[in-house]
């Protein structure tokens, strides 16, 4: 029999029982649902962390103090000591691959503008230091090298400091605020950046000289951080590198010591965050492919109540000429329409669902191809894996028998 | 002397039931050669369907053997079979059999479905044309349960026509029908008989309608009551003509 044949006869059958075809989809319209929302939000989601990340620059290269495990314990990073001037002149002075470099020291504390006060964080930077984290300056100056010589108590204000220091809307420019006990003087306002792909509120901060927080606050010759920027994406691994061997022998590491610092590059914190939402999309995506088998069986399971109500038409068909294989085909045919039928709905209602959460909630997605040709293929195979043995049953149907069935 | 298209020998037929063991068939042996017009007559019950479903290809005997234009139709493949009942055979069921919410045309397009050789365009013509040789030229459209029995028997005869088989085989095709469409359909029986050459079976109660064929067995029981020559077989349509102008039917 032809395919048009067989596909009009099984449309018929189907027509006569419109709402229990469309039941038996929908356990494949919500499967394929769910699996083209669930990976578009998860690709979504990974496209967006990614481009934030790449927003706080690619070829960033972070380097941070770490145990050695001289003493046999290891202690959180951030309580060593092990940055000083010297790695950043010896990193100066030897390294090719990287064109900025900045040290950068932290303090907590609160800043004050007479009687507002916000807890927020101070990082001492050098002058390269918004060049290498994508920072720019929307208001006022950013300081200069003088002001790291001299120490000055001047700073750079982010835009949440501004809206709990100066909530009235007036211009911070030249206005002094403390941070502790001290006064500094702000000279820029730094662009917002918003949220982290930690959640960290990148706009709470005050950037001031490294040199001023070193030594009139903190009153320590060690950096927390040293931050550089690699010459562009490609040389991000080589600059790595060679840092690390400037730095051991700056640290006179003897070839059997362990670094007492790591280098991490900005893609590697991509990679990293990129397969932890990759292992989200494909969780969701094993969920959203467990409801398919679900409908796979619904689809079944009615197939097999059309078989036995249909017995007579069965044995008429082959009375009159009909092979096993063309009642096979009929019946596998009505499995694969109503799996693919289903599936170009499901596939309706992900667009239309990722679209709602895009609109109402906000979440960035992004509709993959692939996941539409892949749910479209998996309708395919369910319809015809679990129509087969409905449909074979039917074939195997001796036809004097099934005529007289009643 | 023409050939042998059936030929059965000691055929028999059980059915289990339970305990029980209808004996349907109880060793029926007999040939019927290519262009015969039979008739099977005999009293309810005495096996009549069960006999014809067996030549049909539909059932298979208990004991027995049954060849159909010498081939031993046991040997047979279920495709094989089934490409047989399609192409040679044309089946009028006793219960018509047709299916449900499906129209008469399509009901009688149907064995072409399953015919490879047969486009859709001449698919279509065929059925039409099979379904006015029974004289329904007006109900195409119709469903079988918007038609009368009568009717509903017609298209069967029309679907059992309409792949052009050597063979038909008709259980009681006109058991429900008045004398002028039985003597309409008789006619077209006897047409496709003497001017096709087709060999025709058809199982009647009624022995008027028996008149018509060329030899009538007598069933009774599951077992040849008697086998006769109809020496003078009637035309249906010298009847037809003969009958009172009656306005309708
Ligand atoms: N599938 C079956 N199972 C059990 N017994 C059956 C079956 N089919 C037929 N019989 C029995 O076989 C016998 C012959 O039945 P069959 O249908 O051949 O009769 P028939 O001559 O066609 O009668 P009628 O003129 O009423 O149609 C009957 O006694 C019937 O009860
Ligand atoms: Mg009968």
């Amino acid at each position: 029999m032809s395919l048009i044949n067989l596909i009009r006869i099984a449309l018929k059958a189907l027509q006569r029982n419109k709402l229990r075809a469309f039941l038996t989809m929908l356990g494949i319209i919500i499967g394929v649902g769910s699996v083209i929302a669930m990976v578009a939000i998860g690709q979504g989601s990974k496209q967006s962390i990614h481009d934030q990340l790449s927003n706080m620059g690619t070829n960033m290269i972070t380097v941070q103090p770490a145990s050695n495990l001289n003493g046999g314990v290891r202690i959180a990073g951030s309580s060593f000591q092990t940055l000083t001037i010297k790695d950043i002149t010896a990193l100066k002075a030897g390294a090719q691959y990287i064109t900025e470099i900045s040290p950068a020291v932290t303090s907590r504390g609160q800043a004050i503008n007479g009687a507002l006060n916000w807890p927020t964080t101070m990082s001492g930077v050098s002058t390269e230091y918004l060049d290498i984290r994508k920072l720019t300056i929307r208001d006022g100056i950013a300081f200069t090298q003088n002001d790291i010589l001299t120490s000055a108590k001047v700073c750079l204000i982010g835009q949440t400091v501004i809206d709990n220091l100066f909530p009235n809307g007036e211009n911070p420019i030249g206005k002094v605020i403390r941070f502790g006990r001290l006064p500094f003087q702000v000279i820029g306002v730094l662009s917002p950046k918003g949220f982290n792909a930690f959640g960290q509120d990148q706009d709470d901060i005050l950037i001031a000289p490294y040199t001023t927080v070193q030594k009139r606050i903190l009153a320590t010759i060690y950096y927390s951080n040293i931050y550089a920027s690699a010459a562009n994406d490609g040389v991000t691994d080589a600059a790595v590198t060679e840092m690390t061997q400037i730095l051991r022998e700056s640290h006179r590491l003897t070839a059997n010591e362990d670094n007492d610092f790591t280098v991490r590059t900005q893609q590697e914190l991509i990679a990293t965050l990129s397969s932890t939402s990759g292992l989200l999309t494909v969780l969701l995506t094993v969920v959203a492919g467990i409801s398919l088998v679900i409908g796979g069986i619904g689809i079944m399971n009615i197939m097999y109540v059309s078989v036995t109500e249909r017995t007579k038409e069965i044995g008429l068909r082959m009375s009159i000429g009909a092979r096993g294989k063309d009642i096979l085909m009929q019946f596998l045919m009505e499995a694969v329409i109503i799996s693919i039928t289903g599936g170009i709905i499901g596939v309706f209602i992900g667009f239309l669902s990722t679209q709602i959460v895009t609109l109402t909630l906000g979440w960035p997605t992004i509709i993959s191809e692939s996941s539409v040709v892949l749910s479209f293929v998996v309708c395919a195979v369910t319809g015809i894996f679990f129509g087969y043995y409905p449909a074979q049953k039917a074939s195997r149907l001796d036809p004097i028998e099934a005529l007289r069935y009643e | 002397m023409s050939k042998k298209i059936l030929e059965i020998k000691d055929l028999k037929r059980d059915f289990i039931m339970g305990s029980e063991t209808v004996h349907a068939l109880r060793g029926i042996s007999f040939n019927v050669n290519t262009g015969e017009f039979v008739t099977i007559m005999g009293s309810s019950g005495s096996g009549k369907t069960t006999l014809l479903n067996i030549l049909g290809c539909l059932d298979k005997p208990t004991i027995g053997n049954y060849f159909l234009d010498g081939v031993d139709v046991k040997t047979l493949s279920r495709d094989e079979l089934a490409m047989l009942r399609n192409h040679k055979i044309g089946f009028v069921f006793q219960s018509y059999n047709l299916l449900p919410r499906t129209t008469a045309l399509e009901n009688v397009e149907l064995p072409l479905l399953y015919n490879k050789d047969v486009s859709a365009a001449e698919r279509r013509e065929r059925a039409v044309h099979a379904l006015e040789a029974v004289k329904l030229a007006d109900r195409f459209d119709h469903t079988p349960s918007q038609l009368s029995g009568g009717q509903q028997q017609r298209v069967a005869i029309a679907r059992a026509l309409v792949n052009e088989p050597v063979m038909i085989l008709a259980d009681e095709a006109t058991g429900n029908l008045d004398s002028r469409t039985s003597y309409d359909i008789m006619a077209l029986m006897q047409e496709l008989n003497s001017a096709q050459g087709k060999t025709i079976v058809f199982v009647t109660h009624e022995p008027d309608i028996a008149a018509f064929s060329s030899r009538t067995i007598q069933l009774r029981d599951g077992q040849i009551q008697k086998d006769t020559q109809n020496e003078n077989k009637r035309s249906a349509k010298e009847m037809l003509e003969n009958l009172p102008a009656v306005e309708d039917y």
